[in-house]
């Protein structure tokens, strides 16, 4: 992420409001002043950082540490004992293909994904032009993403119901399909895959339309004096430009397929073989009481995710893009 | 160059803490927390943990500790309702916090309890008063009274079964699997609902009912010496073919991915569901059910499940959770008092129309169709259930969890390939390859 700053072009002081622009600017200059050449200047961005870092420690270092821990133990999750077993849960994971079998389940959300990712880029693309409701069309995109994943699993359990909100829009055109969607495993994780679409385009949307408004304006401009049509803008201004935010989606896109969780988990439970890799680990600890096992599959699909991201960029070398 | 510092500083950092945290706490031998003698002389504040939300929200919890204070005035208590109550309390019990009294979660293994409980007496001593002591008995102790027990069965509608012209329970599979055929095709009601989606219908109430098909009260605890308990002429034999029939059969709802519990109990009050396999706790959910959906409470039925021994039906009793004292309670006197008084006085079982921990009393109204029909009603043992649990985890086939039977209905209903017979082999040879690993 490091990578983005480099990138971004530095902030344009024009682009500051006028009106409320003098009395910060005098407020600065004056507290500027009166940090320089203290030895305290020094230390301050540790302070800042104090309050993160230590957050970041307790809640995302320390669990992953004692998660790869309890991957050499045999804990139940509950009893206070546990034995140190050595790499006894990863023999047990590499020697049982049948665990791997679940990463099928990930095809249709990758697929999906790269539905998703066309679709937030045609409609990134589309409003980043001046149009008629721009900003509502805008809401209305990235809604999905801000509802909370259990909320959006329930409604689309009542959306997919033997009689529910698909049968009854399906029936007002006439086609009473009659079909249970969650019903067999090939329409059940169609059916998912397709919520997960809904559900994060707006996310892909908004790094899009991002990196889409980030371009200077005098590059239409100019493309529009020489001639250059929409779609030509597109593929030569646009596009290269949003390199990197795309091949940020594509990693996202595809450690998010591998770990799906929320969506299955709520409206399926992993039945009708729709269980997935996280759904899989989750049942190992907390309904087979296999904590050392289970993470000991977490661990595993880290390493999975980290060498798949590894090999993407090095297949797709991250080019600085020189625009202007 | 400092970037690379600063990770490896925190790596360092989260590793010191991690092996800092992974002491794991020890418990000290445990006295036994023992019923106080004098009711005035016990004090202090206990906390109690219940998985009962719904009676902590409306109150009812309260009321039941303002009755407790007037035998106990100085003994505080508060509840603390959790949804997933399973789940919170395992975690919490990495602690030491995690009340003074508290459900004993089923995640415990039984050879921990004397680590996480303190005992409550000799198990000799117990067993003339209470039920369902040797689910909580390691090593001659118990450590946890039965909050209530219930019977095990299938909840049905009467007026709609009298309407499909059927008045005797069914006595064979045969004829239950007839039975529904007949409600389906003169009522046009859905004869059986599985509850597929919530899933905790197709795992306990059927997995309690081993046992009720053999008659035997050790039918559950034999499964730990069984290589093939899927094999022809076995309760889970019977039980799963049971269900997968009525499946196969079209005798369901038609589409179990999108099920939902609630409206269940509206729906067989209302006639449009026949039957379910549940707990005879369910019976009044599904009265009150019916009286807010304008219908007939006494139309709710309870029936054993279709099949008898020597001319006589047969139905598990089981334990629901059981009362434990905290090990590292400050107050297990007080504890102790609430978990007695909570058994013995304060009405719950009989309140919820279960079977009650006490074995003085008798059954409760909701069984009144088993005591009528001479329904035989057998404790079932839980001397083994740890061993059982072993063998179930280690297989991963679940005994106590949907997956397995949520398979066994997508292979009925042809969503998923396989066959009854395929699907049975596959459990009986994880269920001895599991039995072999945990060295039975």
């Amino acid at each position: 992420m490091t990578r983005t700053a480099s990138t971004a072009p530095p902030p344009v002081p024009a682009a500051e409001p006028g009106p409320t622009g003098k009395q910060p600017s005098r407020h600065r200059a004056r507290s500027g002043a009166s940090w320089r050449d203290r030895p305290l200047r020094k230390i301050t961005p540790w302070l800042f950082l104090l309050a993160p870092l230590a957050l970041l420690i307790t809640f995302t270092y320390v669990p992953v540490g004692n998660m790869i821990y309890y991957s050499f133990t045999d804990w139940d999750g509950v009893s206070p004992t546990r034995n140190y077993v050595g790499t006894e849960n990863y023999t047990e994971i590499f020697t049982r293909p049948e665990l791997f079998r679940v990463f099928a389940v990930s095809f249709y959300y990758l697929a999906a994904s790269v539905v998703q990712i066309v679709i937030a880029l045609y409609f990134a693309a589309v409003l980043s032009f001046d149009l008629r409701f721009r900003n509502l069309f805008k809401g209305i995109l990235f809604f999905p993403y801000l509802i909370n994943g259990v909320a959006i699993g329930f409604v689309f359990l009542y959306f997919f119901q033997d009689g529910g909100t698909l049968d009854s829009v399906l029936s007002w055109f006439g086609a009473d399909t009659d079909h249970a969607w969650l019903g067999s495993p090939e329409s059940a994780n169609t059916s998912m895959a397709g919520v997960s679409v809904w559900r994060f385009t707006g996310l892909n949307f908004v790094l899009f339309l991002g990196a889409i408004q980030s371009i200077p304006g005098e590059l239409y401009e100019a493309a529009q004096l020489d001639g250059a049509s929409r779609w030509k803008q597109f593929r030569h201004i646009i596009a290269p430009s949003i390199r990197p935010v795309l091949s940020l989606s594509v990693i996202l896109a595809i450690s998010g397929s591998l770990s799906v969780f929320e969506i299955p988990y709520i409206m399926t439970g992993g039945a009708t073989e729709t269980s997935t890799f996280v759904i899989q680990t989750v049942k190992f600890a907390f309904q087979f009481n296999k904590t050392g096992l289970a993470s000991a599959c977490a661990v595993v699909l880290l390493a999975i995710i980290l060498v798949i991201t590894w090999i993407q960029r090095r297949l797709v070398p991250d080019e600085k893009v020189d625009l202007v | 160059m400092g970037k690379r510092t600063l990770s490896v500083a925190l790596l360092a950092t989260a590793m010191l803490t991690v092996a800092g945290c992974s002491g794991g706490g020890s418990a000290d031998a445990g006295e036994t927390a023992a019923a106080p003698v004098n009711p005035e002389g016990v004090s202090g504040d206990i906390t109690v943990l219940t998985n009962r939300t719904d009676l902590v929200e409306d109150g009812t919890m309260k009321e039941y500790a303002a009755e407790f204070n007037k035998t106990y005035p100085n003994v505080k208590v508060e509840f603390e309702g959790l949804t997933d109550y399973e789940g919170e309390v395992k975690i919490r019990m990495n602690t030491e916090d995690y009340g003074d009294v508290l459900l004993i979660p089923s995640a415990v293994a039984k050879g921990d309890y004397p680590k996480f409980f303190a005992p409550l007496g000799e198990t000799s001593s117990m067993r003339p008063t209470y039920r369902f002591t040797d689910k909580t008995d390691v090593d001659g102790k118990t450590y946890g009274i039965a909050t209530f027990g219930t019977a095990n069965g299938l909840v049905y509608n009467k007026a709609l079964w009298k309407k499909a012209g059927i008045t005797d329970w069914p006595t064979t599979p045969e004829q239950f699997l007839d039975d529904l055929e007949a409600v389906k095709d003169k009522t046009g009601a859905t004869p059986y609902y599985t509850n597929f989606k919530d899933g905790w219908p197709l795992e306990s109430p059927w997995t309690n009912s081993v046992g009720s098909i053999s008659c035997d009260t050790q039918g559950h605890d034999k499964l730990a010496e069984n290589d093939e308990p899927w094999a022809e002429g076995n309760d889970l034999n019977t039980l799963d073919t049971l269900l997968h029939d009525i499946v196969h059969e079209k005798l369901s709802e038609k589409d179990p991915a999108t099920t939902n519990w609630e409206s269940s109990k509206t729906l067989l009050a209302k006639g449009k569901v026949g039957s379910m396999v549940l707990g005879s706790w369910a019976i009044n959910q599904m009265r009150d059910a019916a009286e807010k959906a304008g219908q007939n409470p006494d139309d709710i039925g309870f029936m054993p499940l279709p099949s008898q021994q020597n001319g006589k039906f047969c139905s598990t009793l089981v334990s629901d959770y059981q009362q434990a004292v905290n090990i590292h309670s400050d107050h297990k006197e007080a504890a102790r008092a609430w978990i007695d008084w909570f058994t013995e006085k304060s009405g719950y079982a009989a309140k919820e129309g279960a079977v009650s921990a006490l074995k003085s009393e008798g059954m409760p109204e909701t069984l009144k169709d088993y005591v009528d029909n001479d329904v035989k009603m057998i404790e079932r043992s839980a001397a083994r259930t740890a061993e059982v649990d072993a063998i179930d985890n280690a297989s991963e086939i679940g005994l106590n969890k949907p997956d397995y039977r949520k398979k066994l209905i997508d292979i009925a209903r042809g969503a998923t390939d396989g066959t009854l017979e395929g699907y049975f082999d596959d459990l009986n040879k994880r269920w001895s390859e599991a039995r072999q690993t945990v060295g039975s």
